[in-house]
């Protein structure tokens, strides 16, 4: 188990330096494929109005002429021992860990990150336990009574909901649950929780619930398919052999087989949103990490996309290795090899 | 409970699947008796409907998929028309089961420790300790060793013989008074099979229950029933005591599950004679006999076997049931003289 914990945190580590090198190489490629210079860039920081050839000193400076390994390198060493920009008129230090300097917001990207997180984990968590409890539920019901009136509905239901973008069911959303009816908050009316619960529980209970609808809908397919095959399984005819009640029978060994490869998915569901529930932050105006990422791309900041990315990637990389983990807990034929 | 009647009594049981293509007639108006202390032999091939008989007896169905009828008293209880929680309460405790594959039976995530506890604690409110502790207990009486560590482990953890130990001590942790075990050997490979009917046998007598053995091979029948029930495309279609069904069969299917019947003492190589042809489709069954398709001696019913279905009749032993066209002499006839010789020549 040791050993396997061991393995799985190596690997994910080696994965976080593959994925960032991958990332780094593409924002530094992708400039220069549409036309950037080592100056043009240069010029984002000390603007337009420096002559060329501070323009020139100051892209050498930065390290702008440098080959892509060595600038990889020394966003890498910002990370952990920080990073001093040298501007000509100023030296702007970014502390570890340094993901970056924004040339146009003159900041370093990283306590922008700190500071979105907590939307964006607030948003995921509060969607996430929703989407748990409707899709397993609904989809177990609809296992269960397979066939039925009740499954058909949930099932039609839940292909809406599928289908039906997050950017139209929170436009709807807003329109008739805050505007019309005001039983919710208008967008971009986020309130940290630490300031007032209520006030951050009212601006999040719309974007929890159009959030939700989407992947409850997929989890209540995903449960029923996994149900419908797990309550066939022989176990199954032994519990009901033992003389378990039914509920048991279909919780404690249908559900709790089912559950698994659901897992692995909402991993990887709850790792994407943690970075960044772009469309659902940009409906509801929501300062988390997916707003942020979308802000920064339309201002072409560089630096900031490049944080985002790097923070998303770290989230899902994290998710999955939770889920590893998790998976030998919850499966002992992982665990005991 | 009534004068005379059996500590289990099995009266017409039907058990029908509406589907698509039709009605699957997979138990077909069954009737047996069976004492404590008793085992019974049910044999067919694959789709005979052994295996719906067992969990009907066990009240495993679904309702909104199966039709069932017919009566089965436990004990004096009628368990067809009792309720599902009655039904419930019964199961596993009164009476229970073993499967087949012991691995795909067992559930993966839970100890096999924690499956059998679940078992006692169903029909026994004790603590969890009490419950653990007589799991244990359970797991050595089947002979499975250091029985205090292995409660610990997994299903995947033991070997094929161990989990289908631990399958019967699981099955046996309440003192079931009617034990149903469906091909309880069949996935095991020889050397374990022997054991575990021995280990069955031995268990049999210590607790005086009743048994069912389910299962397609007669030397497993040969070894531990007191009676035989042979079943073909959901009927019953000979059924009489084990010396009956071996020394004396009147039906042509059971000459011909004699024949393909796997001899310990015979040279390997000829021992097997298949019955020619498959089981019939319980949608579609033949006309008349349902085995004349693959009976030798259709010809010598005079046109019967295709055409009128045979009634189940008493035959030439003493509670000897066949379902044959052919009368009762000429069957005896061709068994003496026909079968019986060409299996001792084998
Ligand atoms: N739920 C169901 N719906 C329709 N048909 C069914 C259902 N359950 C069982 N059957 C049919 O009933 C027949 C008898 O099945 P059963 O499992 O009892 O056979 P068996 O004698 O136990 O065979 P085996 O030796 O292979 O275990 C089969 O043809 C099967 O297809
Ligand atoms: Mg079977």
């Amino acid at each position: 188990m040791i050993t396997y914990i061991i393995r799985r945190l190596f690997a994910a580590v080696v994965l976080l330096f593959i994925i960032s090198a991958a990332t780094f190489s593409i924002f530094y490629l992708v400039p220069r494929l549409v036309g950037s210079t080592p100056e043009t860039l240069a010029t984002r920081y000390v603007g337009r109005a420096a002559t060329p050839e501070t323009v020139h000193l100051i892209a050498e400076k930065l390290g702008f002429y440098d080959p892509i390994w060595l600038q990889y390198g020394r966003w890498v060493k910002g990370i952990f021992f920080g990073a001093d920009y040298d501007l000509g008129a100023t030296v702007e230090h970014c502390p570890a860990p340094c993901f970056g300097y924004s040339f146009i917001t003159k900041t370093p990207v990283w306590p922008d990150l700190v500071d979105r997180i907590p939307v964006t984990l607030s948003l995921a968590i509060g969607a996430a336990i929703l989407w748990l409890i409707f899709g397993l539920s609904i989809g177990t019901l609809s296992a269960l009574r397979r066939g039925s009136f009740l499954d058909r509905a949930a099932m039609t239901f839940s292909l809406a909901g599928v289908s039906l973008p997050i950017f139209f069911t929170g436009m709807i959303g807003l329109l008739v649950f805050s505007y019309k009816l005001g039983w919710t908050a208008p967008g971009g009316s986020y309130t940290d929780f630490t300031e007032s619960p209520s006030a951050w529980a009212y601006a999040l209970l719309l974007p929890w619930i159009v959030l939700a609808l989407q992947f409850s809908a997929q989890y209540a397919r995903l449960t029923r398919a996994g149900m419908l095959e797990t309550m066939g399984e022989d176990y199954i005819r032994t519990a009901r052999a033992k003389g378990l009640p039914e509920r048991d029978v279909t919780v404690k060994h249908g559900l709790r087989a089912a559950l698994t490869p659901i897992l692995t998915i909402f991993g990887l569901d709850f790792g994407l949103l943690l970075g960044g529930a772009v469309l659902t932050e940009q409906v509801f105006s929501l300062p988390g990490l997916g707003k942020y990422a979308v802000d920064a791309i339309t201002n072409n900041d560089l630096p900031k996309v490049l944080g985002v990315t790097m923070m998303a990637a770290f989230f899902v990389v994290i998710a999955n290795l939770i889920v590893d983990l998790l998976y030998a807990v919850v499966d002992p034929r992982v665990r005991l090899g | 409970m009534p004068d005379g009647q059996a500590f289990l009594e099995v009266k017409d049981l039907k058990i029908h699947f509406p589907t698509d293509d039709g009605l699957v007639r997979s138990a077909d108006g069954l009737s047996f008796k069976l004492e404590r202390g008793r085992t019974l032999g049910i044999v067919g091939e694959s789709g005979s409907g052994k295996s719906v008989t067992s969990l009907g007896i066990m009240g495993i169905y679904n309702k909104r998929n199966s039709q069932i009828s017919g009566e089965i008293w436990l004990d004096g209880d009628e368990i067809v028309s009792a309720g599902q929680e009655t039904v419930r309460k019964l199961r596993g405790n009164k009476l229970a089961m073993i499967f087949q594959d012991p691995l795909s039976a067992m559930h993966p995530y839970y100890t096999v420790g924690h499956q059998i506890i679940e078992a006692y604690q169903v029909h026994h409110n004790v603590s969890k300790k009490v419950a653990r502790k007589h799991a244990i207990d359970m797991l050595g009486r089947v002979g499975i060793p250091q029985p205090d560590r292995r409660v610990d482990d997994y299903p995947h953890q033991f070997s094929g013989g161990m989990r289908q130990r631990a399958m019967i001590a699981m099955a046996l942790v309440n003192d079931p008074q009617l034990l149903i075990a469906d091909e309880p050997t069949t996935a095991l490979d020889v050397t374990v099979q022997a054991q575990i009917m021995d280990l069955m046998h031995d268990l049999q007598a210590e607790f005086n229950s009743a048994l069912i053995v389910i299962t397609h091979d007669l030397g497993v029948v040969a070894e531990l029933a007191d009676d035989v029930l042979v079943m073909y495309g959901g009927k019953c279609i000979e059924y009489g005591s084990a010396s009956t069904i071996f020394e004396r069969p009147e039906h042509p299917y059971t000459w011909g599950l004699l024949g393909s019947m796997p001899r310990m003492d015979r040279p390997t190589q000829d021992r097997l004679v298949p019955i020619p042809g498959s089981p019939p489709s319980l949608i579609n069954l033949p006309q008349g006999c349902a085995f004349s398709p693959r009976c030798a001696y259709e010809p010598q019913t005079g046109g019967l076997g295709t055409t009128v279905p045979p009634e189940l009749v008493r035959a030439g032993g003493s509670n000897h049931l066949v379902r044959c066209h052919l009368p009762t002499e000429e069957r005896q006839r061709i068994w003496a003289e026909e079968v019986k010789p060409k299996l001792e020549a084998q």
